[in-house]
């Protein structure tokens, strides 16, 4: 057989397309669903992460996150509820980045041994390509309770070192707000020049364009649920007034 | 069996581990060498990939060898080894997904590499599919030793552990030692790959 002729070559790779693509459309449909679980499991335990849940064995993850994670509502703007996400991980779990708007805000409502946590993902853009990040709030809003926060091109061993706990742990307990309730303060500043140490986050060394967008996402981030963490920080505030009235009027009855 | 271990099949099999090594000594490769080898775990499985894939497509190759239109032989030899990689690459998130996410772009990248294409054109399309099988684990094994040495050094030095498993005592970091950062970054493993060459050159040229 001629194999140079020009129908031969024609038909020869029409046929090898034809079968490659059938091969590799089977493969792929046949492991999606494994691949998709995978994926769901990766983004828990980085939600669980930035509770500072940290090392689980694949297994327990998804044991941990059913156990730790209340609800995953999706909020708007003004802080009213949009999905109740009482499923855990049907509602904000499943928002699809591109989804998220005004209307549209994931969150995620934890209980870590007793006290309630709120976790905010962030998302935004670094030197060379994508940063994301969950930032977990104390019940009150206006303190960080954990973050984590990961890549999708950073420099290694320079901007790339965002993704190490010991980074994440310089969140650990730092104020959003300086006086002012209605903007964010928490940022991240140049390695070695904190000067506030209540709501400013040491950067990396040697890093410094990463850190400046790690600080815009994390700033930005939080102000878009400004609405959500100012209801939370006000009902915080009557709570505690009610509490000191009572014990106050205690006091005074026992006078 | 006898002719399955024919001392050319031994050849095909044996020589790019070391005098025909295709990083060494043929510098081909060295690109994905430098991405993935700043941790021991992703060179491994990336030298296995590579075997795998080498293995696979010479031996398709070379099945097909007489069958393929002499003028669209690369396009044919850069089809059987994109569908390979694409199928590994899922498998990989399927089954591996943490190394999965540790190679990202670099197992689509094997496509690139040169080592598997100099395979199909310089051996595949002459041999029969045992030999070529042979020659595929062969080179790929060639390239997964290199990428292994260089792992193992920068992983070691560059963060004091192997394997993820801390390798350097706490009580030498109370000492003052400090991982070399200079070995996370890709130009060391371009200077390690260099030191390998200058032992292995050193080593043979003796012979």
């Amino acid at each position: 057989m001629n194999t140079n002729s020009n129908t031969y070559t024609i038909i020869y790779a029409s046929v090898m397309v034809i079968i490659v693509a059938f091969l590799l459309a089977f493969v792929s449909s046949s492991l999606k669903p494994i691949q998709d679980a995978n994926v769901a499991i990766d983004k828990k335990s980085q939600i669980l992460s930035s509770l500072n849940i940290r090392g689980l064995e694949k297994s327990e993850i998804e044991a941990t996150y059913d156990k730790v994670i209340v609800c995953d509502p999706i909020i708007k703007a003004d802080a009213s509820v949009v999905n109740e996400g009482t499923g855990k991980d049907e509602a904000a779990f499943v928002l699809d980045s591109k989804d998220v708007n005004d209307e549209n805000m994931p969150l995620y409502i934890a209980n870590v041994d007793g006290a309630t946590k709120y976790v905010i993902p962030v998302t935004g853009r670094g030197l060379w390509g994508g940063l994301w990040g969950y930032i977990a709030l104390n019940e009150d809003c206006k303190t960080v309770f954990g973050a984590y926060m990961s890549h999708a091109s950073e420099t290694a061993g320079l901007g790339a070192l965002l993704v190490e706990n010991w980074f994440h742990d310089r969140f650990l307990g730092k104020k959003l707000f300086k006086g002012d309730d209605a903007n964010v303060a928490l940022t991240v500043v140049k390695a070695g020049s904190v000067k506030e140490a209540d709501y400013e986050v040491d950067g990396i060394t040697g890093a410094t364009l990463t850190t400046n967008g790690v600080a815009a996402m994390v700033k930005d981030g939080l102000q878009k649920y400004i609405g959500f963490i100012n209801t939370k920080t006000a009902a915080q505030q009557a709570a505690c007034e009610a509490a000191c009235t009572e014990a106050q009027n205690c006091e005074n009855t026992e006078e | 069996m006898g002719k399955l271990f024919s001392p050319e099949n031994k050849a095909a099999f044996t020589n790019p581990l070391n005098l025909d090594n295709p990083v060494v000594v043929q510098v081909l490769g060295i690109c994905s060498a430098l991405a993935v080898t700043s941790q021991l775990e992703p060179a491994i499985v990336m030298g296995l990939s590579v075997t795998v894939i080498t293995a696979f497509a010479n031996v398709i190759i070379s099945l097909l060898r007489k069958t393929i239109p002499n003028r669209i032989r690369i396009i044919v030899q850069l089809v059987v080894v994109a569908a390979l990689v694409t199928i590994v690459s899922e498998v990989l998130k399927a089954f591996a997904y943490d190394v999965s996410v540790q190679l990202s772009v670099y197992v689509g990248l094997i496509i690139t590499n040169c080592i598997l294409m100099g395979r199909l054109e310089a051996f595949a399309m002459q041999n029969g599919p045992w030999a070529s099988f042979l020659d595929g684990i062969g080179n790929g094994l060639g390239y997964a030793i290199i990428l292994v040495i260089v792992g193992f050094v920068r992983e070691l030095l560059g963060s004091g552990s192997l394997l993820g498993i801390q390798i350097v005592p706490d009580a030498l970091y109370d000492l003052g030692y400090m991982n070399n950062g200079m070995m996370t970054m890709p130009a060391m493993s371009l200077i390690i790959c260099g030191c390998v060459i200058w032992a292995h050159r050193a080593i043979n040229d003796k012979k």
